[in-house]
């Protein structure tokens, strides 16, 4: 009896070295190499069921009956479960309380979850589920603004009781957020050109490939255990406790491996349903989606269309920007709130521009939901501000990059929001970078004799071009993105660490609920305690919910906050350690009262080096253990109608210059490099900061060239699997050569500053201005489909 | 659901005879994933993987007897010689994974618009062994595909083997993704130079209900050729010449608009595609290097 | 029904499979080797790689009663396959570097791989890792890791088939398995990190 696979404590071995800002390896490296990493999927009891999801056929209609009784009758079957069962909270949301946990008279979306099974097999669940009857009555559908907004058009949550409700000018806008600052009037009289753009961006997916998976124990004391992958152990317990009626101490959350995150496990998926089929059979339950169901599973990347105006002096300065960013947010809110923040603050870029006005929104449509995914609204704005910039630039004969460099923003710029820029910002820098780096070499692809090989040409082993047709161009690009948590929330996390002797040598044992979904955190915590406290051996306690919040693994923010909440605790815990030696030793060595005191290589140093004592000593046989809360600076909401406000608490920036062939006869490309420079403020792990950066990028090729869930006029979505939504493979990927630059920030921990998602924004664009220049085509939409670029 | 496993194929057509909705599963590479993704729930597979002699091939003295679950690892490896333009094809199958358990065997089964080896096997010339408790017979592929995802097989019958000629001059393939690795076909092309015949033939993949050959562009470029005397020649073809049978293997073609490529496109690149594939057969015909895409030294 | 076959050296026998199940349900669900993943289950990301009679091949698209009397080496496996393999010398017995070795390996100014950090390569209990899986955390190859076993497998199939393959070979034979987090950049430079630790000596086959 018992779970058989759980998450285990990580601990490198003593032999580990590696402090802030050492290229200290994975402490889980060993586990995920030898396939003993428990994943949410691997999760597994032995008298487990397994729980299946019956999902909307349609996109929007009323649902007249539902009937249960055949699929209740099937043998193996334990549970099947409709929105009637629900006994206490009905609904769920990260931002508004919109989502019903099972469909409630209305489905709003396709693939939206209808009922529940619970049976002893997968296929007796999906056999069972294949006979509950639903009577659906097809309502009309909302599918973009017009739809969204038309006098008539049918309101999707008639009885809204959101914080936004009252300041939206339609019930199917989730909301709404300009900004002006300036005189945009006055400024575009001083233009000399006027550059306007219509953009639109597809609706990514994040396409992680750990799918949503748990298990569900229910316990004695009525409660229930659940394992998990997510980015928030603690905003899901949040959502999860009220529908199961149950206080949060008796959900006890416990985060498994993840396979990959990126945005799509901010929102519950899975979770709820597990905890409601375990308390309702007695029974643990994994659910574990597959790669169809995953597609309706979790929220993607806003579809969004843009229309940009700007104006340029002939000397290359920017006169004033004008934007409209329109976010498809689909049935539910999810972070479209704050995706619409993000959109509108960031819409300038990384430029000066001192005259603005903007408008970013979210609808409400029938379309899937979107919420959030790495870029987090900046993407789509980024898209299409760079797109401006270039025909900015050809509008003034300049160069691209020397035009972008004339309105970089540096440290002391003031935002659209009139927040002050008040640390490093490099742009103008990482555009030079970036251009310095040495190019690829022409034609990689010809062999020695008279043959190409195909596989570095675009189509690949496709064999669609041995150079016919082939033409390189070179593209620019450069990004803003918030770090951490904005507009006014407390974004704060929770680190607790041990310091006590074991087998003779002292040992830290560092406990967040920070969600490790890839990125690397749970080394870095090692370092930061390796640094702190002067020890080697650091374990990593598993996450969960019996330590207080880390907050989301998004925003680029758990190496600031998390990070910051174990370097705060850790010198609590140090603080602790020293006057345990004060009232030990102090007497023997004046230092003690006198001196800077640091633990460094498991001794009490001086600031001059001298060592006083070992910690072993200090120690002996105590153990110090310190729970602590830390936050960032502070940040403002945006006010509503001027969006004015110090919304974010740090920006960071990233430049890609793209090198794209492209087979113009057929439309196919070909990326050969992706070079980017980013400034890190400072490197924790220079391994995983680079890998951070090349992830990201290659996520940005993706939506350039070949991402997209598409989504029929009928709300449905037409791909949703590995074979028609692509992702890029390892011929797609070309080298991603990085510069890291590192200017400290000296507000964060460390002085480092955010890095996993600019890399994602400033990708995109690269690559399309590479097509671009290879093809001379406008290309006002990613991803850029051969259509695009053959006029069909 | 019933899980039969011949150790022979005796068997395995017995099985057949027996159960005629039975479905074969050999590489697994199409059944499995209608299969758990719930598409399909068939009363009975036959595992056909026991069944040694569907995973040999033959090389006669003008056709390549091939076992129908021979790999496409196998056929790029040990057949790339008789058969280039299926070894082309077989190249851009999904991925290494797939190509070492899928076979043209299951592509016919499956007889998707889609299927790789469809292309080839119209350029080169092929039948198809089917077989039954009945009897043996050989089906042109031309006539194999009845329409999309179907074939001309009896309920009773299993394919044993494809007859494929041999090349007797430069074939190619060319398909168009939208990824440059494991991709489904948006649309593909093969073409086969028979110099023995003076011919030229054609296969058109993913842009038709079936799989199916350009044979108006065929009887364009036979007598382009022979009308310019090429095959004894030589000569370049003249562009004008090559862009026409470009248009006409287009014209050919019957595609949808679907969430992979539109119809124009797929026009499109099968000028495109025609074109240079001719090109590339042409130039290896007049012995100008090996224009085949091989890995560089 | 039932399936009898062998998995990483062992006979294994499931009981009451359904017919419709997979090779990756049985190893997962079953036979308690969940280190094959389930990422797609279409045959289109490669996370669930296992070696069919020594073939790399989707786990996901072998029914479960094909396995029958067969042999399966899962990323479970991979360790004692890939010493198996050295000391049974039958295929790379010339291989030139120990585990020992390998796992003291530093990059040189100009040596492959990313960096300096070759010392840290402790990274758990002990555990023996074959070449390529020491790599791939060496390298920082692994981020989320759901892929990692996936690639494992088919990498070190390819560097059994060809011990100094070029970048092109490498792309060529990972295209099919599809990683989300890292780029690839750090997944090529595991492959050329256990290629150069296995040395050169593979004579008479390979590129």
């Amino acid at each position: 009896m018992g779970v058989v696979r759980t998450p285990t404590n990580l601990t490198q071995g003593s032999g580990t070295r590696g402090g802030v800002g050492e290229s200290t390896l994975r402490p889980d490296g060993t586990l995920k190499v030898t396939g003993e990493f428990a994943y949410a999927s691997d999760m597994w009891h032995d008298d487990m069921l397994w729980g299946f999801t019956l999902r909307s056929p349609h996109a929007h209609a009323r649902i007249l009956s539902i009937d249960t009784a055949q699929a209740l009758r099937t043998p193996g079957v334990h549970a099947v479960m409709t929105h009637d069962d629900l006994r206490f909270e009905t609904r769920y949301g990260l931002e508004y309380q919109d989502t019903p946990v099972l469909a409630d008279a209305v489905v709003r979306h396709h693939g939206e979850p209808v009922a529940l099974v619970a049976a002893d097999h997968p296929e007796t669940a999906r056999r069972a589920a294949a006979k509950i009857k639903v009577d659906y009555e097809p309502l009309p559908l909302v599918i973009d603004e017009e739809t969204a907004t038309a006098p008539d058009a049918p309101l999707l949550h008639p009885h809204r009781d959101d914080h936004h409700k009252d300041h939206v000018p339609h019930p199917n806008i989730v909301h709404r957020q300009p900004i002006v600052r300036g005189d945009v009037e006055a400024a575009k009289a001083r233009a000399d050109v006027i550059v306007t753009g219509e953009y639109e961006v597809g609706m990514q997916d994040q396409a992680f490939l750990g799918p949503e998976s748990g298990l569900a124990v229910p316990a004695e004391d009525g409660g229930v255990d659940l394992y998990i992958a997510t980015q928030w152990l603690h905003a899901d317990l949040r959502q999860i406790a009220p529908v199961l009626g149950l206080p949060e101490e008796k959900v006890r959350m416990t985060l498994s491996g993840v396979g990959g995150a990126f945005g799509g496990r901010e929102d519950l998926s899975m979770q709820v349903h597990a905890c409601l089929l375990a308390l309702h059979t007695g029974k643990p339950v994994k659910i574990v989606y597959n790669r169809f169901e995953s597609f309706f599973g979790h929220v993607h990347r806003h579809p969004a269309k843009l229309h940009y105006e700007h104006g340029a002096t002939r000397d290359g300065r920017i006169t004033h920007m004008k934007c409209r960013i329109v976010l498809d947010g689909g049935a539910y809110a999810s972070s479209s709130p704050a995706v619409v923040g993000n959109a509108s603050s960031l819409s300038v870029g990384p430029y000066v521009i001192d005259n603005v006005e903007i408008e970013a929104l979210a609808l409400y449509t029938n379309n899937p939901p979107c919420g959030a995914m790495r870029g987090f609204g900046a993407v789509q704005a980024c898209f299409a501000y760079e797109a401006q910039m270039d025909r900015l630039a050809a509008e003034l004969d300049m160069d691209p990059v020397g035009f972008r460099q004339i309105n970089a923003m540096s440290q002391g710029a003031v935002m659209p929001t009139g927040q002050v820029v008040d640390s490093p910002a490099p742009v103008a820098e990482l555009l030079r970078r970036v251009k310095a780096m040495p190019m690829p070499p022409e034609r990689q692809w010809l062999c020695a004799g008279s043959g190409a090989d195909v596989r570095a040409l675009p189509g690949g082993l496709s064999n669609t071009t041995h150079g016919e047709g082939v033409v390189r161009g070179v593209g620019y690009a450069v990004g803003i993105k918030n770090v951490g948590f904005s507009e006014g929330f407390d974004d704060y996390s929770t680190a607790r660490v041990r310091l006590e002797v074991i087998n003779g040598e002292p040992v830290a044992v560092v406990h967040t609920a920070m969600a490790e979904v890839g990125q690397g955190g749970v080394t870095v915590h090692a370092q930061i305690a390796r640094t702190e406290l002067g020890v080697t051996q650091v374990t990593i306690h598993p996450a969960d919910t019996q330590v207080g919040s880390a907050g989301s693994t998004s925003a680029s923010r758990q190496t600031y906050v998390t990070g910051g909440a174990v370097k705060h605790t850790c010198e609590a815990v140090r603080e602790r350690v020293l006057e345990l030696g004060r009232a030990k030793f102090g007497s023997y060595h004046p230092a003690w009262a006198t001196a800077e005191l640091l633990l460094e290589g498991g001794k009490v140093v001086t600031d001059a080096g001298e060592v006083l004592t070992g910690l072993v000593d200090v120690l002996e046989g105590e153990c110090v253990d310190v729970e602590r809360e830390w936050r960032h600076r502070p940040t403002q909401a945006f006010d509503l109608v001027t969006g004015q406000g110090d919304g974010h608490v740090q920006y960071s920036f990233a430049a890609h210059r793209a090198v794209v062939e492209v087979d113009t006869e057929l439309g196919l490309v070909k990326v050969v490099e992706l070079a980017c420079a980013q400034d890190v403020g400072k490197q924790l792990n220079p391994l995983s900061v680079v890998g951070q950066i090349q992830g990201a990028t290659t996520q940005g090729l993706g939506l350039a060239v070949m991402e997209e869930i598409v989504v029929s006029e009928e709300a449905k979505v037409r791909n949703p699997s590995f074979t028609d939504y692509l992702i890029p493979t390892i011929l797609d990927t070309p080298t991603i050569p990085v510069d890291v630059l590192e200017l400290a920030d000296e507000h964060a921990p460390y002085g480092l500053r955010g890095v996993g998602e600019a890399p994602t924004l400033s990708s995109t664009p690269a690559v399309v201005a590479a097509i671009r220049a290879a093809t001379g085509l406008p290309l006002g939409r990613v991803p850029v489909r051969p259509e695009h670029l053959t006029g069909t | 659901m019933e899980f039969l496993r011949p150790a022979d194929w005796e068997e395995a057509l017995a099985a057949k005879a027996e159960h005629p909705s039975a479905v074969p599963i050999a590489g697994g590479t199409d059944v499995m994933v209608e299969l758990n993704f719930d598409h399909r729930r068939p009363d009975v597979l036959v595992d056909l993987n026991r069944i040694a002699e569907l995973e040999e091939w033959e090389v006669g003295e003008d056709v390549v007897r091939l076992g129908a679950s021979v790999s496409y690892t196998r056929v790029i490896e040990e057949l790339s010689a008789e058969l280039p333009g299926l070894a082309l094809a077989a190249r851009t199958v999904g991925s290494p994974q797939i190509r070492n358990r899928g076979s043209v065997g299951g592509n016919l089964g499956a007889a998707s618009p889609a299927g790789d080896s469809h292309p080839p096997l119209l350029a080169a010339g092929a039948e198809v062994e089917a077989e039954s408790v009945r009897g043996t017979r050989l089906i042109p592929v031309e006539e194999f595909y009845t329409g999309v995802k179907r074939n001309a097989l009896a309920p009773d019958e299993l394919i044993r083997a494809v007859r494929i000629r041999k090349a007797d001059g430069p074939q190619q393939f060319s398909k168009v993704g939208t990824r440059n690795a494991m991709v489904i076909a948006v649309c593909a092309f093969a073409v086969a130079l028979h110099p023995g015949t003076r011919t030229v033939r054609t296969g058109i993949g993913s842009a038709a209900p079936t799989p199916v050959r350009a044979r108006e562009a065929e009887r364009f470029l036979d007598a382009a050729l022979e009308e310019g005397g090429h095959w004894d020649n030589g000569k370049i073809i003249p562009p004008s010449v090559a862009r026409r049978f470009g248009e006409l293997v287009a014209g050919a073609a019957n595609p949808i608009d679907d969430v992979r490529g539109s119809a124009r496109y797929r026009r499109h690149a099968l000028t495109v595609m025609a074109r240079r594939t001719l090109g590339w057969t042409w130039e290896e015909l007049r012995g100008r290097g090996d224009e085949r895409s091989e890995r560089c030294a | 029904m039932r399936v009898t076959f062998t998995v990483n050296g062992r006979r294994q026998e499931a009981d009451d499979v359904w017919e419709g199940e997979s090779l990756l349900y049985l190893l997962r669900e079953r036979l308690g080797l969940p280190g094959s993943k389930n990422a797609c289950e279409q045959g289109e990301c490669g996370s669930c790689t296992v070696r069919l009679d020594g073939a790399p091949v989707c786990a996901c698209l072998v029914a479960a009663g094909q396995v029958e009397g067969r042999e399966v080496v899962t990323v479970e496996g991979l360790a004692d396959h890939s010493r198996e393999r050295s000391e049974g010398g039958r295929t790379t017995g010339a291989r030139g570097t120990s585990l020992d070795e390998a796992r003291t390996w530093q990059a040189g100014p100009t040596g492959v791989g990313p960096g300096s950090h070759a010392a840290d390569s402790l990274t758990g209990g002990g555990t023996e890792l074959s070449p390529i899986q020491q790599a791939f955390i060496d390298a920082g190859a692994v981020q989320c890791g759901f892929c990692t076993p996936g690639l494992l497998v088919t990498a070190d199939e390819l560097l059994e088939r060809n011990a100094s393959p070029s970048d092109a070979d490498i792309r060529e034979a990972l295209s099919g398995n599809l990683c989300r987090c890292t780029g690839y950049e750090t997944i090529l430079d595991a492959v050329r990190l256990a290629a150069a630790r296995g040395g050169t000596a593979k004579a008479g086959e390979g590129a």
